[in-house]
């Protein structure tokens, strides 16, 4: 089976949000970047196909060469070999066109990608993929068993789950569930040397077809301070929030 | 030219939010001079649509529909979409949605923007702002092709009445095959999902345990509320994983929102931000939430809870 893991490389969750350039582009200095958390849940998911299903685990990401650090890191984790599209990540749209473009001509039989990106948050680039390249998919996944050709899937659907069976090739959008918390792997030293001689291709992108374009950003307003209540005086919550915020 | 609003249902009941949907769709009508047309699947009563706005209701009643297949649902949608020749379709955040959007955008070669908070502040471009970096900064974006498609974030516009012809039409769609199979659908029953609540009550590790749970769900129950939790609580298996809210888990956009034992990391923050009104009872004064509530209840929550559940309580019986 060959496994192909779409891989966002994003500020660290802890990161603080400030743009430059009058609010036209994000300010990574002192920012850490890391594996979109959804994406990290996925590919140690495909480790675990690696290591008791004998499958094969590529990375991609379209990305400029400031991501290949995020990608050595995959490489570090198990990946066998990464491909970075060398260009800017425009859009959802952009991004999983690049990817099409990718897995046309080199076909995988399962994409994990993340079910979102925490930076960009489109919740599109696997849909996106599947609608261009007519291949089965399935987001929101918390479970993925892979049989013969066949998938089982579980998938969150709003107030439960339900279990989704199809054919490979499949693309996946992933989320924590896939593998527990604790499964997740900080790469060791022996990784992170055998990840130096691992390949890491750099492909070139096709064309720049642009949907969507973000233009300015905005911080949140400051918040007003919060209004605290003594525990003695419940009812004076009750009242703010009945009178004042009008939300009982 | 004209805009489509397509809104769920459950067994022939219309979802809560697609009358948000729905305001927003006949606003952005009125804003773009066209008509809004709302789409529609296995419903029994149209009627409380046409409060919002709609000029036209296209009905599809097809049984097999009945269960959401996202690539046929978007692929029927597409041909709605195409038979009134609409430039913008407007869906909701929820799951379903959100899975059928992309594939969506595809068939109808459109430029998709999700997370969208606002009716366009221009034109042309056509330009929405949505929220980016999980709710840490918003987003001023142009969408630049021909067909739109707005997923608009949830209780971020409001429910809005609006004037509409409120005509009707059947519509028979043509429908793909299955590729995918449902072989169950598990729904926690008797629970209100964090998705449709207007008010959560979410834990912490504060609670020390699973066994003071019923804590946060008698609360809940009171207000009619879903429960959530932190990441920590879910990864200790106290609570299921899907009530996990945050940047790694759901994201909730409720009313009001009730943090309780909760310290208010940025990554749960992230999640949980775009909720109107937060309040948190927490025992540490300097527990960083304080910071992020609008209302705030320094005290222990073995003794505030309760005492803030029996007075609702009284404030219910009050007040229904
Ligand atoms: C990559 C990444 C992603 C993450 N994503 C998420 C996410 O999506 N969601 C999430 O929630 N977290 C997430 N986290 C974890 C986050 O950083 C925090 O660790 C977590 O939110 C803390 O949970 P907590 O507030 O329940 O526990 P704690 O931080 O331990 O806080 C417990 C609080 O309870 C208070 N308390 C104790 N006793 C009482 C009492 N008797 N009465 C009242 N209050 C009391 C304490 O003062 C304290 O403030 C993520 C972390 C990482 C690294
Ligand atoms: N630049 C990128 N390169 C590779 N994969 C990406 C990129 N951006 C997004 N993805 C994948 O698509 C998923 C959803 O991203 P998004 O549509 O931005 O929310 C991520 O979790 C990744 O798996």
């Amino acid at each position: 089976m060959k496994i192909l893991v779409c891989i966002s490389h994003v500020p660290d969750t802890t990161s603080k949000i400030n743009f430059v350039d009058d609010y036209k582009t994000f300010d990574n200095q002192g920012v850490q970047f890391v594996i979109n958390p959804n994406d990290e849940f996925g590919l140690t998911r495909a480790m675990w196909f690696k290591e008791k299903q004998n499958a094969t685990v590529d990375v991609i990401n379209v990305g400029l060469s400031n991501t290949e650090t995020t990608l050595r890191k995959a490489l570090a984790i198990g990946a066998d070999r990464a491909i970075r599209i060398d260009s800017e990540p425009y859009d959802g749209f952009f991004v999983a066109k690049q990817i099409t473009n990718y897995i046309n001509s080199n076909p995988y039989d399962l994409i994990i990608a993340g079910r979102e990106s925490i930076d960009y948050n489109g919740g599109m680039v696997p849909g996106l993929i599947a609608g261009f390249s007519k291949i089965n998919f399935v987001t929101n996944c918390t479970s993925l068993e892979i049989d013969n050709n066949q998938a089982t899937i579980e998938r969150e659907i709003d107030g439960g789950k339900e279990i989704l069976n199809c054919n490979l090739p499949l693309i996946i959008g992933g989320q924590k569930g896939l593998v527990e918390e604790s499964d997740l792997r900080i790469p060791n030293m022996r990784g992170i040397m055998q990840a130096r001689q691992k390949p890491l291709d750099v492909v070139p992108c096709s064309n720049q077809d642009l949907r969507t374009n973000s233009i300015k950003f905005h911080k949140p307003e400051p918040r007003q301070e919060v209004k605290l209540v003594s525990s003695d005086e419940i009812d004076q919550l009750i009242d703010l929030l009945h009178n004042e915020a009008k939300v009982l | 030219m004209s805009v489509l609003a397509y809104i769920e249902s459950s067994q022939g009941k219309i979802k809560k939010n697609a009358f948000e949907i729905v305001s927003y769709s006949s606003a952005l009508a009125k804003k773009l001079n066209v008509d809004c047309n709302i789409l529609t699947f296995n419903t029994n009563n149209n009627s409380e649509l046409k409060k919002y706005g709609a000029d036209k209701i296209i009905k599809i009643s097809n049984t097999e529909l009945d269960n959401f297949d996202a690539r046929i649902t978007a692929n029927v949608t597409s041909q709605v979409a195409k038979s009134i020749n609409a430039n913008c379709v407007v869906l909701s955040s929820s799951v379903n949605s959100r899975y059928m959007a992309p594939l969506l955008a595809v068939e109808l070669d459109a430029g998709y923007l999700s997370n969208v908070v606002e009716l366009p502040s221009n034109l042309n471009p056509f330009t929405v702002k949505r929220t980016s970096f999980t709710n840490k900064a918003f987003c001023d974006s142009t969408i630049n092709s021909n067909v739109k498609l707005i997923g608009l974030s949830s209780n971020a516009y409001g429910i809005k009445e609006n004037e509409g012809k409120g005509l009707e039409e059947d519509f028979n769609p043509i429908l793909l095959d299955k590729n995918i199979s449902v072989k169950s659908t598990e729904k926690v029953s008797g629970k209100i999902s964090i998705a449709d609540a207007d008010i959560v009550v979410s834990g912490g590790r504060g609670l020390k345990g699973p066994e003071n749970w019923s804590l946060i769900e008698d609360l809940a129950e009171t207000l009619g509320a879903a429960t959530a939790c932190s990441k920590p609580v879910s990864d200790m298996g106290w609570r299921p994983h899907s009530e996990h809210v945050g940047q790694t888990g759901k994201p909730v956009a409720t009313n009001l929102y009730i943090a309780i034992g909760i310290s208010g990391a940025i990554q749960h923050l992230a999640g949980i931000n775009s909720s109107k009104i937060k309040v948190v009872i927490n025992n540490d004064p300097e527990a960083p939430f304080f910071k992020a509530a609008d209302y705030g209840v320094v005290g222990d929550a073995f003794q505030v809870v309760p005492i803030l559940n029996e007075k609702l309580k009284a404030f219910k019986a009050q007040n229904s």
